[in-house]
């Protein structure tokens, strides 16, 4: 079970400014464990949604050149205080994540 | 590794106690059963190296600051051991001596045995101008040879400062390089020649 | 120390241009940081901690809501600024991450030597007390440093640690003060703090645990202070021992009154 996403969304003027913190190894596969000398394998999030008020606002693909828990800033134009805010991902070895918060 | 040719630490404190017999409830004794408790050997780094030899205890128990007559002994001592090459010659090749300055490899828990340890010298030393990363924690080096020349003494100078650093100033921060067995003849010659021979960098 | 600088200085040449005052890639690493820090990682942590703080967990079943980090059972918040202190209840001085794992052990039953067996972050593990230990810390974020010396076991610790400091031993001669003894010096570009100063000794405290970017791992205080023995050449500090809470505390004392600005973020 992936660890929980934190999740800010606030207003700016006209503008929502989302910041999300994921926490994920983000392996490319391309790493020897330095205690046992073996390939640690690829483990990375491929696929980012928001959605926003319940309108899907990114369909992102990210792959393993992202860092180990990334973070994440995205501007919404249309969104108001109060609107729900879902973040979610998947990731190649098919686990999922959603988390979600509401615009202050 | 050997780091006990020095004076022993006990006749060295001996030493130190006749002259600042003021202190006679030792200070650090805590700490030092403390360290002696709390440290487990890794790798290459043994308890052993808990265990301090004559300048280190005199250099311990007096802040640093040793009474003057137990600091030329001591000094004296530590210049008797320095070994010289066999030919006399102590200029080696500048452009080994820059790899070696830059090299901070060595004596570390996580370090290979058998690997050549570095000579740690940017990490302290501003040294030839073309690198930008030199620490401070010892004076600059640069144009070392151009300010003092590089006749016989200022080669014995050098080789003997960085064989072992205690033989001049008994209490100096730097290493004892040749002395502990970190760097051999040549890399000490080759360090030689990066601060003297006139085609080093250093001097430009 | 400034004397054999001063005699070093002496057989030395003078600097032909000045050091550079601050190199370029710590400066732009600022600048990164101050960007970062309202999206630091160490959050992540701090949210894994709070979970681990409250859930039952452990041979007993049950949660650290019962530790007692010096405030009272339970009481997180200005806990970690409030450490080293002297705990009574075990007679000892402990600082942040000893309490919390002393706390697993006898709360929760986990066993001190599985604990010790891999005590820090590596790319594949975060050990769970590296993220109680941000999550207590971020509980304490911009408060002030707040030592409790009025204990003369804490003041003992201290002149403990204060001796420790300047204990020079190994191959190359080295103490903790060979590099933080003094003001102003670098190792290479890495600027060094002075501990035995107020200021040295906040920049020393301050931005633990931290996020380190290079590896994106977690690391605590207790890391650095055994990293710091690696590089010095000695042998490995055992995990929680005497001597690194002594440095904590010599270190914490000295940086007394400092603002604490919560889990940072490190190169």
């Amino acid at each position: 079970m992936a660890d929980p996403m934190k999740i800010r969304a606030q207003m700016k003027g006209e503008i929502a400014d989302i910041r999300v913190l994921m926490s994920h190894p983000m392996d490319t596969g391309q790493v020897k464990d330095a205690k046992t000398g073996q390939i640690i394998p690829a483990h990375f999030i491929q696929q980012v949604n928001v959605s926003v008020g319940g309108k899907v606002v990114v369909e992102g693909q990210i792959g393993a050149a992202v860092s180990r828990n990334p973070v994440f800033g995205f501007k919404v134009k249309g969104a108001k205080a109060g609107d729900k805010v879902v973040v979610s991902w998947t990731d190649n070895k098919g686990d999922k994540r959603s988390d979600e918060t509401v615009i202050a | 590794m050997d780091i006990r040719k020095a004076l022993p630490t006990a006749l060295a404190c001996a030493l130190l106690g006749l002259a600042v017999s003021a202190q006679a409830d030792e200070p650090g004794s805590q700490a030092m059963a403390m360290i002696k408790a709390d440290f487990k050997p890794h790798g290459m780094a043994g308890l052993d190296r808990l265990v301090e030899d004559g300048v280190q205890a005199v250099c311990n128990r007096s802040d640093n600051k040793p009474p003057q007559a137990i600091a030329q002994r001591l000094q004296q001592d530590q210049l008797a051991d320095i070994k010289y090459p066999a030919d006399g010659k102590l200029l080696g090749d500048w452009r080994a001596g820059e790899k070696i300055a830059q090299s901070g490899n060595g004596f570390t828990w996580t370090d290979k045995p058998g690997v050549p340890a570095g000579g740690n010298c940017y990490n302290c030393h501003q040294i030839a101008p073309q690198e930008l990363s030199f620490g401070s924690i010892g004076p600059s080096l640069y144009h070392y040879g151009k300010n003092f020349g590089n006749k016989p003494e200022v080669q014995k100078y050098v080789y003997d400062k960085i064989y072992n650093a205690k033989a001049t100033v008994l209490c100096s921060t730097m290493p004892r390089f040749g002395h502990v067995g970190a760097l051999n003849e040549q890399q000490i010659k080759d360090l030689v020649a990066l601060l003297l021979d006139p085609a080093s960098p250093v001097n430009k | 120390m400034k004397r054999i600088l001063l005699l070093c200085a002496a057989g030395a040449a003078v600097a032909a241009f000045p050091a550079v005052a601050k190199d370029a890639a710590t400066a732009e690493f600022e600048k990164f940081r101050d960007v970062l820090e309202a999206d630091n990682p160490a959050e992540l942590f701090e949210m894994k901690g709070e979970e681990l703080w409250k859930t039952k967990r452990g041979p007993n079943n049950a949660s650290l809501e019962k530790c007692d980090l010096g405030l009272g059972p339970g009481v997180v918040k200005g806990a970690y600024v409030q450490m080293p202190r002297y705990f009574a209840d075990v007679g000892k001085v402990m600082d942040a991450e000893r309490r919390i794992v002393y706390c697993m052990v006898s709360l929760q039953g986990f066993k001190a030597e599985d604990i010790a067996r891999q005590p820090f972050s590596s790319q594949t593990h975060t050990p769970d007390q590296t993220a109680i230990v941000t999550y207590v810390a971020g509980q304490s974020r911009n408060m002030k440093f707040a030592v409790p010396m009025n204990r003369p076991e804490m003041r003992e610790t201290y002149e403990i640690g204060k001796e420790i400091a300047a204990f020079r031993a190994g191959p190359y001669d080295f103490a903790c003060n060979s590099c933080h003894g003094e003001d102003g010096k670098r190792i290479r570009m890495q600027e060094l703090s002075n501990i035995s100063t107020h200021e040295g000794a906040s920049k020393s405290v301050q931005g633990w645990p931290g996020y380190r970017m290079t590896g994106g791992v977690m690391l605590t205080l207790q890391w650095r202070m055994t990293d710091c023995f690696r590089q010095q050449r000695f042998p490995e500090p055992k995990y929680l021992s005497d001597t690194i809470t002594a440095l904590i505390t010599y270190m914490s004392a000295n940086a007394q009154g400092s603002l604490y600005k919560g889990p940072g973020i490190k190169r």
